[in-house]
Formats: C-alpha cells, sequence, structure tokens
C-alpha cells in the first residue's frame, strides 16, 4: 500500500502548491478591491486632481493612459498583423525565417526599462520627438509588436489547411486566398491577440517614465507631441514620491488600473471562448 | 503562450507547393512586397536597438575603463561607477525568485497537466492567467503597502530587502514556468505514460519518472524564461528591494538585506541625468549588460530546442 499512499500523498501536495500560487491572487485582487473602492466615485474618475494629488480625481491619468494605448494600437498593428502574414504565409522555411522567430523571441525577453532607454535615446533625442505621447506610443508600439506578431501568426496558422487548397484550387491568387479566406477566419484570434498585447502595454510603467509621462499636467494633452499623465505612472509616483497622500487615493488608483487591465483581459478570453464555439472546424 | 510556443516548436514542415493559380495583378504585388518589408523589419527592429544602446552607452567608456564599471561602490555623485552591487543585487532577487518559483511552478503545472479534473482547471488557469496581466506597478504598490510591513511584522529589521523583491518575482515568473512546462508535459508522447502505467507504475510514478524527465528540454526552457522574466522586471523590484546599492555579506542571510537591481538603478536615475552626461551614458551600458543577459539567455534556450513539434499548419478539419 506504501505506493499508493505516496500516490495520494503526492497529489494532496499538488494540490497545495497550486494553492499557494492561486489563492495570493486571489488575496492580492480583493485587497485592493476592498481598500480601493471607497475612493471610486464619479468624480474620483472624471475629475482632475487638486491640492498636490491629494484630492480630487485622476481623470487625466485614465485619459492618457487611454489615449496612449490607442496611438500604441495604430502604430503597433499594421506592423505586427503584416509581420504575421509573412511569416504565416510567404515566409519560406530557410535560415532567414528562423533568424526572423529569433529576433521576436529576443523582442519579447527584452526588460521594459531598456524599451524605455531606447525610447529616450531614439524616439526622444535622435528623432527630436521630445517626451511626447508619439515618442511614447512608438516605444510601447515596439514592446508590444513580438507579443502581437507571434498570436496573430499561431491565429492565422491555425487556420485550416484545407481552405487555402480548396481557395487556390478555385483559382485565387495566394493574396486572395489570404485576404478573403484566411485572414476573416484568423481575425478572431488576431484581435484576442493585440487585446492581450495592448492590455500589457497599458500597464506598463518603465517603457513610458522617460518617453511620455508626466506628474502633473495642468491641461489635457492636445496633440500628439504633448506630454500625458498615465495610470501607471501616477500610481508609481503617488505611491512612493508623494508624502502625505491619502492611502484611500492609492488604493484606488491601483484598484483602477487594475480593473481597467482584468476587464479587457476577460474581454479578450470571452472573444477566445466564443471563436472557439463557432467555429467551423 | 505563443511567444514560449515558438521556442518549443520551431521547425516546420515545407510549405506544400500548391500550383501557380490566378493572376497576380499589380496592386497585389505591392501588397505582397509591403508585408515582406514588415516580416524583415523584425530583424531591422532588434539591430537598431542594440545600435542604439551601444551609441548612448559606449562613450562611457571613454571616461571609465571597465575595471571601474565593475567595481564594487556605485556613487554617481563621486563620480564612482562601479556596478558590481547592481549586478549582485539583481542576481540576489533573480535567484531568490526562481528559487521560490521553479518548485512551486513545476509542481502546479504537473497538477493542473495531469492531476487536477478538468473543472479545477477551468477555474484555475484563467486565474494564472489573471496573475500575468496585472500590471508589474500594482504588485510593486501591494509589495509596498502590505507585503513589506507584513515582513517586519515577521520579526525581520525591514520589509524592503531581496527577500520580498524575490517573493514578487517570483509570482510574476509563475505565469510563464507554469505555462512552458505545461506546454512541455502535454508535449511527452501518450506512448511514455501508457507503457509506464502498463508495467505498473502509479500515476504518481509515472510523472515523475517518466512524464516530467521526457519534458526536461521544455522545463529548463521554463526557467530560462523565468530568469529572462525576473532580471528584467523593473517597477516592482523598485518599489520593495530598499533601493540599498551595497554588496551584502555572504550567507543566506544576505537575502534580508536592501539591495539595488540594474534595472531600478537606470528606472530610478535617468530622470535627472544630463543628456549626454557621463552618468547617462553609464545608464545606458548598464542597459546594454541587460540586453546582453536576456539576449543570451533566450538564444540558449531558442538553441536546446530539439524541435518536439514540429508546427502544424492548419488545424483537423
Amino acid at each position: 500500500m506504501k505506493r499508493q499512499q505516496v500516490e495520494k500523498l503526492g497529489e494532496i501536495l499538488s494540490f497545495v502548491a497550486a494553492a499557494i500560487v492561486i489563492i495570493p491572487i486571489f488575496l492580492v485582487i480583493i485587497f485592493i478591491f476592498i481598500n480601493g473602492v471607497q475612493a471610486i466615485s464619479w468624480e474620483f474618475l472624471s475629475q482632475a486632481p487638486r491640492n498636490g494629488m491629494t484630492e480630487g480625481g485622476i481623470w487625466p491619468a485614465i485619459l492618457g493612459t487611454i489615449l496612449l494605448t490607442l496611438v500604441t494600437a495604430i502604430v503597433v498593428m499594421p506592423f505586427g498583423i503584416g509581420a504575421a502574414i509573412y511569416l504565416a504565409e510567404y515566409a519560406g522555411d530557410n535560415w532567414f525565417t528562423k533568424a526572423i522567430h529569433m529576433a521576436i523571441v529576443n523582442l519579447a525577453g527584452i526588460p521594459s526599462i531598456v524599451y524605455g532607454l531606447f525610447g529616450l535615446g531614439a524616439f526622444v533625442l535622435f528623432f527630436n520627438l521630445g517626451t511626447s505621447i508619439i515618442a511614447g506610443a512608438l516605444t510601447l508600439g515596439l514592446m508590444t509588436l513580438p507579443i502581437i506578431i507571434s498570436t496573430a501568426e499561431e491565429a492565422i496558422l491555425s487556420v485550416p489547411q484545407e481552405f487555402r487548397i480548396v481557395s487556390r484550387s478555385l483559382g485565387a491568387t495566394h493574396w486572395q486566398t489570404v485576404r478573403y479566406v484566411v485572414l476573416p477566419n484568423a481575425t478572431p484570434g488576431i484581435i484576442t491577440g493585440v487585446i492581450l498585447g495592448l492590455v500589457r502595454a497599458a500597464g506598463e510603467t518603465a517603457p513610458i517614465l522617460f518617453t511620455v509621462a508626466a506628474f502633473y499636467l495642468p491641461e489635457l494633452p492636445r496633440s500628439l507631441m504633448d506630454q500625458t499623465m498615465a495610470l501607471p505612472y501616477h500610481l508609481y509616483v503617488i505611491s512612493t514620491q508623494v508624502p502625505a497622500m491619502p492611502l484611500q487615493i492609492q488604493y484606488g488608483t491601483a484598484l483602477v488600473l487594475l480593473l481597467m487591465v482584468l476587464s479587457f483581459t476577460m474581454v479578450a478570453a470571452v472573444i477566445r471562448a466564443l471563436m472557439r464555439r463557432r467555429r467551423e472546424w | 503562450m505563443s511567444i514560449e510556443d515558438d521556442l518549443l516548436t520551431p521547425d516546420r514542415p515545407p510549405i506544400q507547393s500548391v500550383e501557380q493559380t490566378g493572376v497576380k495583378s499589380k496592386s497585389e504585388l505591392v501588397v505582397e512586397t509591403l508585408i515582406r518589408i514588415t516580416g524583415f523589419s523584425v530583424i531591422v527592429i532588434i539591430a537598431l536597438i542594440f545600435f542604439f544602446l551601444l551609441r548612448e552607452g559606449l562613450p562611457a567608456f571613454r571616461q571609465i575603463s571597465i575595471g571601474q564599471f565593475f567595481g564594487s561602490r556605485w556613487y554617481p555623485i563621486d563620480n564612482q561607477y562601479g556596478i558590481l552591487s547592481l549586478l549582485v543585487g539583481s542576481l540576489l532577487v533573480t535567484s531568490g525568485a526562481i528559487i521560490i518559483a521553479v518548485p512551486l511552478g513545476l509542481v502546479t503545472a504537473v497538477y493542473l497537466g495531469e492531476i487536477a479534473p478538468t473543472w479545477q482547471r477551468e477555474i484555475l488557469k484563467p486565474f494564472i492567467e489573471v496573475l500575468a496581466g496585472i500590471p508589474s506597478i500594482v504588485l510593486g504598490f501591494f509589495g509596498w503597502i502590505v507585503l513589506a510591513p507584513a515582513i517586519v511584522r515577521f520579526g525581520a529589521p525591514t520589509g524592503l530587502t531581496a527577500f520580498t523583491g524575490s517573493l514578487l518575482l517570483a509570482y510574476m515568473s509563475l505565469p510563464t514556468i507554469i505555462s512552458v512546462t505545461e506546454d512541455a508535459l502535454y508535449a511527452v508522447p501518450k506512448d511514455y505514460r501508457d507503457g509506464s502505467l502498463a508495467i505498473g507504475a502509479t500515476h504518481w510514478q509515472t510523472i515523475w519518472r517518466v512524464s516530467v524527465p521526457a519534458a526536461r528540454s521544455g522545463i529548463v526552457i521554463a526557467i530560462m524564461l523565468g530568469i529572462g522574466r525576473a532580471i528584467g522586471e523593473t517597477m516592482a523590484v523598485m518599489l520593495v528591494t530598499g533601493n540599498a546599492a551595497n554588496i551584502p555579506r555572504l550567507g543566506p542571510a544576505a537575502f534580508f538585506e536592501p539591495v539595488r537591481t540594474m534595472t531600478a538603478t537606470i528606472a530610478a536615475e535617468m530622470g535627472e541625468v544630463a543628456s549626454g552626461g557621463l552618468h547617462y551614458n553609464v545608464l545606458f551600458a548598464i542597459g546594454i549588460i541587460l540586453f546582453v543577459i536576456t539576449f543570451i539567455i533566450n538564444s540558449l534556450a531558442s538553441r536546446l530546442v530539439g524541435g518536439d513539434k514540429p508546427r502544424r499548419r492548419g488545424g483537423q478539419l
């Protein structure tokens, strides 16, 4: 019976390990929620901060994050999806393609602060964009690129080969097949990947530290060349650099950021689930 | 998940040759050329990043020697730019994170992949994805406000230590480690398990003596990706490791001293340096070191792939 006992013990230990992983996640979210929900009000979400940030709302930071994410999306989607189409449909099975895949894996592994450094050196200084939304979006876009390429490539590859064969056998060219057969079927997967990539970009602080973020701006940004406030940076500053910042506002800001990120992650998950159910293959 | 898949499934069967059908219009050629360009641009981009880092970082070595750069005192005010303490800080925090995360992640992956009933899997996996999505600043905030004081209440002199950083980093690396390990375990051929069970081994024995060893290379990749994730993390460690550029005394107590990582140094000091000055260049030089470290880790991980799964195009119709 010894082996069976080991088996039971093993199963319990594994469950405990999984619990050690999962429970703190749950706790962190609940904790931030409980402590931050009192700060959330329409006023908090829609007004600018006052009185040295200790009162008022965080609207400019929310708007800034939304703006940055939108511009990042515009910047990264053509390149990311285009590269994915290339890799999935046009690239040959040679060393060059392998090199591109290696480059993607490496880009994905670059620390976010190094992206921030590059953004500073290249976009802010060399290309003279200054600390601006466009500089920040380009930096975030670069960081998001490998994620989008990978997920889009996988989405395109998962379209069954039979679809392509039938399309070509009916006389369509390669691009016609891609555009009218492959891409429409890959679109839900691509969208999921884009959302997840953008969600990651929205929550990042390091790439925007020196490329766009400002702590307090008297006005909302009016053009791509303006600086902006942003939620992650805002949270960073109010929790570490401002003395006597009310704890509730800190928790509230953290909660807003967390909820934004979590809700869009759920949207992506829902799309993925729906797509799996409606799949024709 | 797909980036890790990139590592586990690099090879594909040759693209089936399809007869050239249809007539390609000129606009099609334009579109296809554009697509090819975006494909190539990925390599251009990574080269550009490296180039810019070099461009802004190498000038530092006109004024300080390599020996000074790897010295043990980091006092920019005093013109001392020795990054040894920062390297040690990053190393300490990362290794602590791996020590915590790898056993935990491996066993959790085993649980999810082999032991847990489907309904549990459906609930637990989203949680892990949620963890992957939590912004690092939020976790750092939690560590700063909740975790560090809690550690003090457990008797430590300060809560802002390498250990706190390791704890946070461990949780941040866990989703990567778990998902890659799960994929690796999934890729183990069913015959291995069936054979083991057929000769009388228990499920548990099969897992640890057959499946896990068979998934060895994938698990190593998972660990390396976890290391890469941990070394590169900035905000979470910046908030909880105490930011003291000291080299702690040798021994396990080192984990409970405040340290400073390379990433936190860049983030904390870049805002205050004059562009083009020595301090500025040195921070970029630290960036070069980070780039090279993660490049080596990722390239090694790629090399380790023996081509377990050929990349299939298309599902089963």
